[in-house]
């Protein structure tokens, strides 16, 4: 009996060990697979860049080869990551002077706030040497968004603000006329009349992170005129236009909005849309070039596109704008400049519309990009109503009250990654219905408070 | 020496207010992160959800595994097949099932679990929003069902043939030889996949980070330290909340240890 259960014993710790060693290739899966470097690297030079896995990045992923054909020397791959993947990896990898990166893509919130630090390259000590790169072509508010005291610190990929969109077969079934310059309480009512089981009356990012749950809403809470902070930083979240915002936000999401709102951020919304599946979408006006390309999507054609909703100002879009940057430790400055200059440069523009059509050029970065023929042709929907909208707005004084920093959707302060991403999470649980808008308020109230103090 | 240093570096930045934004205003400041993170209720609720996901998890998959090791401990036509399939979730990386749960299966658009509900006329549901924490055990179980299944075939394996063949003969059913004969031969199996499985799952991160991103009461602590450490940036809360998860996780560990010494000392002397 007792040899049998010692053979018993052996195999329960055999499997178990087994399955162990199991888990552990399991996991050791999820970490390889970046930096490898091929056996030649001594003559060329492999530049890393990260970025976010949004269409046009997709796209200059699928460009590259272009690059590296006119250039031999240099090969680049790429890393995609979601937005707040993408956030969390670079910031993490430059705070700790990881320079696992040579190129990296980052939105304008970062660009200050690096430069204070001393983490990224001015870009102007080649741009301004280079004629033909232009730098007066840049899109004005974009360009001043990445520069400090007139130097470049990121080159701009594509910029953008802020529309509504609306499924044109839908709304006209409905027998409705969407206005060139709504109001939020308008669009609400529509979104409302349209809202079936079939398809959502409105797609409204809910995902928590604060450049995907905050961005939009936060447009929203500058128009019902609240603000995050009074000019001597103390928390105003708990206010009455914040609190009209944020009951405006959550009511619309729970009739008409999206039916999981808390798993849904720009991409999930983007698919929701293209496959038309929402009546209207409140997003980034550079979502147009996706939703417009027949590959992409079912709805192409057959999109209108109206300015952002206001409520209390004349216009509440926002202002981004994606950038490559070089991080000061990055052993391959002069490649990384090379690239730089390819994707961010004036014949880019072309270069995507001739191979993968036009309505897919990167907007709001060039305005030489908005003089092209083709492109006009193409983007006729939206390029003018993104162009206008990016001029008019005011990340100085985007809302009704006057605010301490520079910024529309985020608040430029080391802690507003944190307090946007604590509050989305906070956020999210009104959606679900787990929480009361005061209670959330309350909760928010005290963590921007916090952050406030340390501006103090 | 290898594994304390890290630890003992983990100390010393728990003492320090360090937010990576600001790399100029570094500084001691004694048990302040420790004060900020037990004062502020978080990790108390993260603990909290760590022990639910995890201990709910690790039990419904040990019933599901099982379940399907009875049913692959016995000779079929295709059971090598069928034994590879059911292992696959397991070998799956954590993030890739994640990814294949959050749009091919539970997305409230294209999901087909909701795809399959309409058919049956159940309306479509929410996972994420409404169930977040359903939403996070639905993916756990998925993953280490595979495991206690492993775990526990092996055990009905070395169950030895002449013990069963007693029992019938002796006119026992195969619900009382499962009951009385097999059950107590599968403790020992049982402890172990628990124990192993707990360890493993109390690192869960994958799910809750491409899922529900923290919310719904799915912080798990390995996902507050992430957040403290690379949104936050505060490197000196990260830390204090580091040193207390270890803390926790020893306490685990050795009560967890403890029972298996107990178990095999107790199967040794019988």
């Amino acid at each position: 009996m007792s040899s049998r259960l010692n053979t018993s014993r052996a195999a329960a710790w055999g499997t178990a060990l087994f399955a162990s060693a199991l888990a552990l290739t399991a996991c050791s899966g999820a970490g390889g697979g970046a930096g490898d470097s091929s056996a030649d690297s001594g003559t060329i030079t492999e530049l890393t860049l990260a970025t976010v896995n949004n269409p046009q990045m997709v796209d200059m992923e699928q460009l590259k080869g272009e690059f590296e054909a006119d250039h031999p020397d240099i090969k680049v791959n790429f890393i995609q990551m979601e937005e707040n993947d993408l956030r969390d990896a670079v910031t993490k990898d430059i705070a700790t002077q990881g320079g696992q990166y040579d190129i990296l893509t980052i939105g304008a919130y970062e660009v200050r706030l690096w430069q204070q630090n001393d983490w990224i390259v001015n870009l102007s000590q080649w741009a301004d040497d280079d004629a033909e790169y232009d730098i007066d072509d840049l899109f004005p508010p974009v360009r001043t968004s990445v520069s400090v005291d007139d130097d470049l610190y990121a080159a701009p990929f594509y910029g953008e603000s802020s529309f509504l969109m609306y499924n044109r077969d839908i709304i006209s079934e409905a027998g409705i006329t969407v206005p060139e310059r709504p109001t939020w309480q308008e669009v609400a009512a529509m979104a409302k009349q349209v809202d079936t089981d079939d398809h959502a009356g409105i797609c409204l990012r809910g995902k928590p992170g604060w450049g995907e749950g905050i961005a939009s809403l936060n447009t929203v809470v500058n128009t019902f005129g609240g603000s995050w902070f009074d000019m001597d930083w103390n928390a105003q979240v708990d206010q009455e236009g914040f609190r009209k915002a944020l009951t405006f936000w959550s009511e619309t999401i729970r009739d008409s909005g999206e039916a999981d709102p808390v798993s849904y951020g720009f991409t999930e919304c983007l698919n929701l849309f293209t496959q038309g599946k929402a009546a209207f979408w409140y997003d980034a006006t550079s979502a147009a070039g996706s939703v417009e390309d027949p590959d992409l999507s079912e709805v192409a054609g057959n999109v209108g596109y109206v300015h952002a909703p206001v409520v209390e100002t004349d216009e509440s879009g926002w202002l981004w704008s994606w950038n490559l940057a070089i991080p000061k430790t990055s052993q391959k400055q002069e490649a990384a400049w090379e690239f730089i200059k390819w994707a961010t440069g004036k014949d880019y523009a072309s270069l995507v519309g001739n191979e993968l059509g036009w309505s897919r050029v990167p907007p709001g970065a060039r305005l030489s990009t908005y003089d092209i023929p083709e492109y006009q042709e193409a983007a006729g929907a939206f390029a003018d109503i993104t162009k206008e909208t990016m001029l008019s707005v005011n990340p100085e004084h985007p809302g009704v009250n006057p605010q301490p920093y520079v910024g529309i959707q985020f608040i430029t302060i080391p802690e507003w990654q944190d307090l946007g991403n604590s509050a989305s999470q906070v956020f999210a649980e009104v959606y679900a219905g787990r929480k009361s808008v005061d209670d959330a308020l309350a909760e928010v109230q005290e963590l921007a408070q916090k952050a406030g103090d340390a501006q103090k | 020496m290898i594994t304390q240093v890290p630890f003992l570096v983990t100390i010393y930045y728990s003492f320090r207010e360090w937010n990576l934004l600001r790399p100029g205003e570094q500084r001691f400041v004694g048990f302040d992160n420790y004060a900020n993170v037990l004062g502020s209720g978080v990790f108390l609720s993260s603990l909290w959800a760590t022990v639910l996901i995890v201990g709910v998890s690790v039990a419904v998959a040990v019933v599901f595994g099982m379940a399907l090791a009875l049913l692959l401990d016995r000779r079929f036509i295709g059971q090598g097949l069928a034994r590879t399939l059911l292992i696959t979730p397991f070998l799956m990386m954590p993030a890739a099932a994640a990814l294949v749960w959050k749009w091919a299966l539970l997305d409230s658009n294209v999901g087909m679990v909701n795809w399959a509900f309409s058919l049956v006329g159940i309306s479509p549901v929410a996972w994420n929003t409404d169930h977040p924490i359903v939403t996070i055990m639905i993916v756990l179980i998925w993953q280490y069902t595979p495991f206690m299944m492993l775990l526990l075939l092996a055990g009905l394996q070395s169950q030895p043939g002449d013990v069963l063949e007693a029992a019938a003969v002796d006119g026992a059913g195969p619900v009382r030889t499962f009951l009385y004969m097999t059950i107590p031969h599968l403790r020992q199996y049982v402890e172990l996949a628990v124990l192993l499985g707990a360890i493993l799952l109390l690192q869960v991160f994958d799910p809750v980070a491409i899922m529900t991103r923290g919310t719904g009461g799915t912080k798990t602590l390995s996902y507050l330290l992430y957040e403290r450490a690379f949104v936050g940036l505060e490197i000196g809360e990260a830390a204090a909340y580091g040193v207390l998860s270890v803390i926790v996780t020893i306490i685990v560990a050795m009560v967890a240890l403890r029972t298996l010494f107990k178990v095999f000392k107790t199967e040794g002397t019988r």
